[in-house]
């Protein structure tokens, strides 16, 4: 007893390799600690008669220490163990720990009730489903979604869709839901075939190059020529459509500058009316003379 | 005299040019060096010459991508190696039209044309190709498990749950699944095993069950289970869309939809095609003019699920309905869901069987 207490200051004060500390609690990490708590009376090397309840693969041992072995520590714990059926278990843990401390006994029982708690759930835990987490790499994950986008350009689905879709419409899957005949179908393809370049709304690729240049070629448009007259000549463009229609000739070529004349673009100022005259050579004196 | 004078005032003080020289040697002295664009070698101009248009994988190893002329923040250098990129687009345009113009000059005697590689034309040759007329394969599907539902003996039921507790987004993806797969009910799991979902749907005589499984708000996993003993495929799920965001999606009608199965061109995919077919019902309601495809590429599977209007005979409009997703087969297994007995006809390996950018299973 004398020994323990030297033991216990010793522990307590100075350093104990088994206990924890924090900030409001000490730990005891002794595997054969009845609580797992630092304290006077449950630590077990501070303590020469102590007991304990411990479980290895589902079966409950007690372990019991006197002070007789504890020259011998080899031979210092006592294993016994306790039977599968709780009540008997609990009477065979009075019987072997009778004389015993009161506070040894009660916290052996209680941490022999929740072991068999904590059993029973993992056995029916076991029964259950059971999530299986499966670990991603994140280099992995990150190739296949790169290689699911490629794929995906590559797919063309929705081309790949409409030309099945085709495809059935000409095997005739759709029956007659259409009112498409193998007559018209043939004219409509010989159509297709003449009418394929000038058709541009079917070209859903961009104008190429070359075609650009077929079209400026073929189609030579001649567009009359826009003028705008500027803000500021608007009151005076007024006055120059009255002027003009007096023998001036004045040509109005104001540009607003906003360049070429869009096809969509509508004339913001008032239309102008413009009167041209040909200056004629003034005509030629002729001396007339008068007869008598 | 005057004049005289005056020329020698300015020969005295403008005679500097004789000193100096002609005034251009001036601004050579008073004004530094004016820096000639260094011309930097750009390692890939010999490539971009000598690319033949054939292959588009000639390129070296050791090309490294060319430099961003847009980042080089000197002015002058900037527009060098802009009238140097454009100078080299020119050329090869011009080297297109020469050879466009020469086999059209030749004409039936030009060489073949050349076709341009793409990872499907280079696929490891796989040797479970199916032959569409093969006697074997013919023979083995029309014994298989969905032989059933192929020669119509059973109609398709499909029971659709999730994994336990799911969140919103599952549960919108499980509404959105039932109401594109006719004939579908969805139930909640709550907490059941699925060889139990396996009993009761028998018992209530469903033929397909599908069930989503969900990590992280997401689905990620899908494993569609073909009932009376049929086959378990189990899939990993990507890039989801539901239908509230596809921009002016149109809703879905109650419509027996078409399917459409692309590219499931191996024995496996066959398999896995053919359970995709059984999902839904044998006679497509053409009047609703809904198709769901599954179109495999690279053994990614992409579901669409589209509303379709022939405009003429040789276009199509589609207009995208309902949900769209990517499902990666991952493993199949033979009978109903069993994972620690089951039989696996395919598990993806991923050390083994991703080893070649080429090679595809489904």
């Amino acid at each position: 007893m004398q020994h323990d207490d030297v033991i216990w200051s010793v522990i307590n004060k100075g350093f104990c390799s088994f206990k924890v500390k924090t900030k409001s609690q000490k730990f005891c990490r002794n595997e054969y600690s009845l609580t797992g708590l630092c304290n006077r009376g449950s630590c077990p090397l501070a303590n020469s008669q102590y007991a304990t309840v411990r479980e290895e693969k589902g079966v409950c041992f007690l372990y019991m220490k006197t002070i007789e072995r504890a020259a011998f520590p080899g031979r210092l714990w006592e294993k016994v163990k306790l039977s599968r059926n709780y009540e008997k278990a609990l009477q065979q843990i009075s019987d072997n720990l009778i004389y015993w401390p009161y506070f040894i006994r009660q916290k052996c029982k209680q941490r022999f009730t929740k072991i068999t708690q904590y059993l029973i759930r993992m056995r029916k835990l076991t029964l259950k489903r059971q999530k299986k987490l499966v670990p991603l790499s994140r280099k992995v994950e990150k190739r296949e979604r790169r290689k699911e986008q490629k794929a995906l350009v590559a797919a063309q689905v929705e081309n790949a869709i409409e030309k099945e879709l085709l495809e059935r419409l000409k095997q005739g899957t759709y029956g007659d839901i259409y009112n498409i005949s193998q007559t018209a179908f043939d004219k409509a393809l010989e159509e297709e075939e003449v009418s394929s370049e000038s058709e541009a709304e079917e070209e859903k690729e961009g104008e190429l190059e070359e075609e650009m240049e077929e079209e400026s070629e073929a189609e030579v448009e001649y567009v009359e020529d826009f003028e705008e007259s500027d803000i500021s000549d608007i009151e005076d463009g007024d006055k120059f459509a009255e002027e003009s229609t007096d023998e001036e000739d004045k040509d109005e070529e104001g540009e607003k500058g906003k360049g070429k004349w869009k096809p969509g673009m509508r004339r913001k100022r008032g239309k102008v009316e413009i009167e041209y005259e040909e200056e004629r050579e003034p005509a030629k004196r002729q001396t007339v003379r008068l007869q008598p | 005299m005057f004049y005289c004078v005056y020329s020698t005032f300015i020969s005295t003080f403008y005679d500097l040019s004789k000193i100096l020289g002609p005034p251009t040697s001036w601004f050579i002295l008073s004004f530094p060096k004016m820096a000639t664009p260094k011309k930097k070698k750009m390692p890939v101009q010999e490539e971009i010459q000598d690319v033949d248009n054939d292959s588009a994988m000639a390129v070296p190893s050791s090309a490294i991508p060319p430099p961003n002329i847009s980042s080089i923040k000197n002015k002058m250098r900037r527009t060098h190696e802009f009238i140097k990129l454009k100078r080299q687009r020119r050329k090869k345009k011009e080297l297109q039209k020469k050879r466009k113009r020469e086999t059209e000059a030749l004409g039936d005697e030009a060489p073949p044309k050349k076709v341009p590689k793409t990872i499907e034309n280079m696929r490891v040759f796989d040797e479970t190709m199916v032959d569409p007329q093969d006697e074997e394969v013919l023979h083995d599907e029309a014994h298989d498990e969905m032989a059933s539902y192929f020669s119509r003996d059973t109609r398709p039921k499909v029971l659709i749950t999730s994994s336990d507790r799911p969140r919103s987004t599952t549960t919108r993806f499980l509404k959105e699944l039932g109401q594109c797969i006719p004939n579908s009910e969805i139930y909640y799991r709550r907490g059941l095993d699925i060889k139990k979902v396996i009993t009761q749907a028998l018992a209530k005589e469903f033929t397909d069950i599908i069930v989503i499984n969900e990590d992280r708000r997401k689905p990620n996993g899908l494993l569609l289970c073909h009932l009376p003993d049929g086959p378990t495929a189990h899939f990993k799920i990507s890039n989801v869309k539901l239908h509230d965001e596809i921009k002016r999606a149109p809703k879905s009608t109650e419509h027996y939809p078409e399917v459409i199965l692309n590219n499931f061109n191996t024995r496996l995919g066959h398999t896995v095609g053919r359970m995709f077919a059984a999902l839904f019902p044998h006679d497509p309601q053409f009047s609703g003019r809904q198709a769901v495809t599954f179109h495999n590429q690279r053994d990614f599977i992409f579901f669409r699920h589209h509303r379709y209007l022939f405009k003429n005979n040789k276009r199509v409009g589609l207009n995208e309905l309902g949900p769209r997703f990517t499902l990666k087969l991952r493993s199949l297994q033979k009978g109903t869901f069993d994972s620690k007995f089951g039989e696996y006809e395919w598990v993806h390996k991923r050390h083994e069987m991703d080893t070649s950018r080429r090679k595809f299973f489904l």
